[in-house]
């Protein structure tokens, strides 16, 4: 037996060009879950008969001489608040606790579409709020680098799947850095790709106005193939860009000779020394690939985080609004429905969403909905008008991802501002609508990994492909 | 409205709110059926249902009726955005309902009622339905008291329109004619079928009374009126009420009350300060809606005659009453276009009218039958080939059998009418015949000509025409 390659496109491949079978490659898979996953805990369910069964019927297809989707064979690890039909998806919420959609995520019925297999659901902040995976209903998942600190969140689970070598792509989703920000935190990719291009039908809403679902992976080819196949236009969702989606992979290894790469020169301050030596080595890195870099400016960049903390939790007081024991779900008995509401709510919400949906609704509230909600949406216009000035002078930006290298369980969880903060360099990026990547770019203290990340304009994600792919090349390939 | 509801120098006040359900065929963000009476949670999908994920994708044609609606009420269409307007309620799968708020579809229009009286039209926007509960157990089959309730999500998401006039009503009366008026028209654009009595028109009445010259009063609104009467009798009896209370000294509570047809009284169902804040935001799932001019003129040029044009219409050509029942109840029949046409084949235009009101009840829209036939016939009268009996005779056999020549059924069963002058001979022998009843006629009494009348109708055995002989009876009196 061949060795079991570990990139997305590898695998493809090798099982395309019957190197490796289907089954082979998802038992692999399957057994490292297997080994480490009882320590990880990235997982809330593995599918491991029907991502056997799917194998099985992947190499039928094949010996048939019948026509396989691209990324046939592939093995992939979803995010819980992913809708897949028949599968638990939990947002890893007790209000959720075995759940089954009756449907499935438009990304999800797409990506199957091409061959890949799902393995499994895997843990996440509650309903997707947090920034270390610490608010699961469900337990924490570990940092597989380090099992005694946090992977980052929401989407730790899946950055964690594809770190401890559980899957080679995983997808997340990022409303203000859950996607990248634990990215950095394991060592390894992760996209948040523009607002409106890959279609939120099905992703259990967080922010509305800010979520978008994107890639974790080992390398930037990967992450810019899984974003190509995830992109495009939908119907079923009014926010879909649409417009044609260009090509990703190849921008990957274009180079960034020309290119203008922005430095933020009013950046908050707080990033861990060592998060700043490596994003200055990345910059002296472009540099040396042929990249010109610039000084710029985004004088309202320090606002975001707290126009964020209003907008997000206001939009996700609404869409939480849902979960009331009525049609699915927990639902707790009570003598009348108001009682009913206020019993099921209260047991099946953890702290921190209970948190965000007393903030979200006060923000919203008559009286002071102009002062607060009404404020934040000015300030969020003034983020994205800095954006613009800024590239009309260079192509992407580089800043940190997270201000911190991967930090112990506990830390933060008494102090939700502090939490907070972990989200400081890639919430603007939300609240703009545009693209931004994790790239992980050598470690820092402790020997963790860190991450700089590359944030372009809407729809600019050849150029941020190009700069984390030279980015990658610079620290010698693929790894 | 009768005269007293009001002493001199008070005034009532009324603003309706006006729900539609659109006859679309799909729901306002979603593919499932938009259809009354089906089995309980069969026309549902994750959209409906506001399950994790679902995201809602608007309509178009549901746009088009809603636009048809605004123009229809000479609203300006405008580019428009969606918020959600969040509250609780078993019913609301979302929590929260998508809607219009302070950018509208439609705003700034009127509505004619018959008589001239204009009331304006603050707006007709969007939003979606919700499901429909029932209340098992109590006694009245509310909410309280109740044992448990059933949810059908067949109704959540049906397109709705609100209607919301301006305050401009001034009498019950007024009322009823507005929602009539809206409804005929409603009907006529092909909107909707606007019934009442099966929930797909809605009506609130917002009521208040003040003396006049001095500002408008506190306002209530009235909830649960199913019917054009009952907004009559609704908005007559909360005028009272709430007169009496400022007459004793007493102010009106800003509140939302529930109109109760058996007792025949408003019943409060919650204050101001139980109202929701309903924390309106815009909808982040959905993207403005900016109607092409284009798309706008398209629409408006495609607008059908509307009611009160259809009206006036079949009053020039009828010469009958605009505001008469004739008129009307043809107009509401959709049978104006036939007589008009009646009137092109060479017909009697005000005898097809009553034709028409009096024995196309159950035929619809579309008559089949030939206009020509009517014509004919409506000729046989006016010319007096037949009486206004056996012409109608006639006429139900025409409608019986979609069609028929008028001489030859009157032929097949012996019709003619009389000569004119065999009738002279028959009147002036009645005449004869019976001298007192002559003289009593002749001295001013006009129940004595029945007897007259009466015997030259059985000497003729019908077939001279009553009118006639009336007419004879009083030329001979002189």
């Amino acid at each position: 037996m061949a060795e079991i390659p570990n990139t997305v496109v590898d695998i493809a491949d090798a099982v395309a060009s019957k190197q490796v079978k289907a089954r082979e490659v998802i038992d692999h898979y399957l057994a490292r879950i297997e080994a480490r996953d009882g320590e990880i805990n990235a997982f809330n369910i593995v599918t491991a008969d029907e991502a056997r069964a799917q194998a099985d019927a992947v190499d039928a297809a094949i010996a048939a001489g019948e026509k396989l989707g691209a990324l046939a064979g592939v093995p992939i690890a979803l995010k819980d608040n992913l809708c897949t039909r028949g599968v638990p998806t939990t947002c890893s919420s007790k209000i959720l606790e075995g759940w089954k959609p009756p449907y499935d995520a438009t990304v999800v019925s797409t990506l199957r579409g091409l061959g890949t297999i799902s393995i499994g659901k895997t843990n996440l902040d509650e309903f997707a709020m947090g920034s270390s995976t610490e608010n699961s209903a469900f337990g924490p998942t570990r940092n597989p680098l380090d099992t005694s600190r946090v992977p980052g969140g929401s989407s730790g689970g899946s950055a964690a799947a594809v770190a401890a070598g559980f899957a080679p792509v995983s997808l997340g989703s990022d409303t203000g850095g859950s996607i990248r920000q634990p990215a950095a935190l394991c060592g390894v990719v992760g996209v948040k790709p523009t607002y409106g291009l890959v279609s939120r039908y099905g992703l259990v809403a967080f922010a509305s106005s800010l979520d978008q679902i994107g890639p974790f992976a080992t390398t930037v080819t990967d992450a810019a193939v899984i974003t190509q196949a995830i992109a495009g236009y939908d119907p079923m969702d009014s926010t879909s860009i649409p417009k044609d989606v260009p090509d990703f992979r190849s921008a990957v290894s274009a180079g960034v000779s020309g290119m203008r790469i922005g430095r933020v020169t009013d950046l908050p301050e707080g990033a861990e020394p060592e998060v700043t030596q490596r994003l200055n080595e990345a910059f002296v890195a472009m540099e040396k690939a042929g990249a010109t870099i610039v000084d710029v400016q985004l004088p309202s960049f320090s606002y975001a985080l707290t126009a964020y903390y209003l907008i997000a939790p206001a939009e996700a007081s609404s869409n939480l609004a849902r979960y009331d024991g009525v049609r699915y779900g927990m639902r707790k008995q009570a003598p009348d429905v108001n009682a009913m509401y206020g019993v099921t709510r209260a047991e099946g919400f953890g702290d921190e969403v209970k948190r965000r949906i007393i903030i979200g609704t006060y923000a919203l509230s008559a009286g002071y909905f102009d002062a607060y909600y009404g404020k934040a949406l000015k300030v969020r216009r003034l983020i994205a008008q800095d954006f613009d000035r800024a590239y009309s002078q260079c192509d992407v930006i580089m800043m940190p991802t997270s201000p911190m290298v991967a930090f112990p369980f506990g830390d933060k969880v008494d102090d939700p501002m502090s939490m907070y903060l972990c989200d400081i360099y890639t919430i603007p990026t939300n609240l703009a609508g545009h693209a931004a990547v994790s790239v992980p770019f050598g470690t820092g203290a402790h020997g963790l990994p860190v991450g700089v990340q590359v944030l372009a304009p809407a729809l600019g994600e050849v150029p941020m492909f190009k700069v984390a792919g030279a980015l990658e090349a610079a620290q010698g390939g693929k790894r | 409205m009768s005269e007293s509801l009001l002493p001199d120098g008070w005034e009532l006040v009324v603003g309706l709110e006006v729900h539609v359900e659109l006859d679309t065929k799909t729901k306002l963000f979603s593919g499932s059926p938009n259809r009354f009476g089906d089995e309980p949670n069969t026309n549902i999908d994750p959209v409906t249902l506001g399950l994790p994920g679902a995201l809602p994708v608007l309509n178009k044609h549901a746009v088009e009726l809603a636009m048809r609606i605004g123009l229809a009420l000479n609203c300006t269409v405008q580019p428009c955005t969606f918020h959600r307007k969040n509250y609780f309620y078993p019913d609301m799968p979302k929590a929260y309902q998508i809607s219009q708020y302070d950018q509208p579809l439609n705003v700034n229009g009127y509505l004619m009622l018959p008589g001239g009286v204009r009331i304006g039209v603050e707006r007709a926007h969007l939003e979606e339905d919700t499901g429909k509960s029932t209340h098992i157990g109590g006694a009245t089959g509310r909410i309280h008291g109740s044992d448990y309730s059933l949810i059908d999500f067949n109704r959540a998401g049906v397109p709705l329109v609100e209607i919301v006039s301006h305050p401009d009503i001034r009498t019950s009366e007024q009322a009823r004619q507005y929602v009539s008026e809206l409804r005929a028209i409603l009907v006529a654009i092909g909107a909707s079928d606007a019934k009442m009595e099966e929930g797909s028109m809605r009506c609130d009445a917002n009521v208040s009374v003040h003396r006049i010259g001095e500002p408008f009063g506190t306002r209530c609104e009235i909830k649960n009126v199913n019917s054009i009467r009952s907004l009559g009798r609704a908005i007559e009896y909360e005028a009272r009420r709430q007169y009496d209370i400022i007459e004793s000294g007493g102010t009106i509570r800003q509140e939302t009350r529930h109109w109760d047809d058996a007792d025949g009284r408003t019943h409060t169902l919650r204050t101001k300060e139980d109202a929701d804040d309903y924390r309106y935001f815009l909808e982040p799932d959905l993207v403005p809606l900016a109607p092409s001019a284009e798309w706008v003129n398209n629409v408006r040029n495609a607008l059908p005659k509307l009611p009160a044009q259809r009206r006036a219409e079949l009053s020039v050509i009828t010469g009958a009453d605009v505001e008469g029942e004739a008129v009307t109840v043809v107009v509401e029949r959709g049978q104006d276009a036939y007589v008009a046409q009646v009137a092109q084949a060479g017909g009697d235009a005000a005898k097809t009218l009553i034709y028409v009101l009096q024995a196309f009840a159950e035929i619809g829209d579309q008559p089949t039958i030939p206009a020509s036939d009517i014509a004919a016939l409506t000729l046989m009268e006016r010319d007096g080939k037949v009486t206004a009996t056996q012409a109608k005779t006639i006429l139900s056999e025409i409608v019986e059998n979609g069609g028929g020549d008028p001489a030859a059924i009157a032929q097949a069963h012996g019709f003619e009418a009389m000569d004119y002058s065999a009738v002279e001979e028959m009147v002036d022998a009645a005449i004869a015949a019976q001298p007192d009843a002559w003289a009593k006629y002749c001295a001013g009494e006009e129940k004595a000509a029945g007897a007259l009348v009466g015997a030259v109708m059985k000497a003729s055995k019908g077939k001279a025409d009553g009118k006639i002989v009336t007419a004879l009876l009083q030329k001979r009196k002189g």
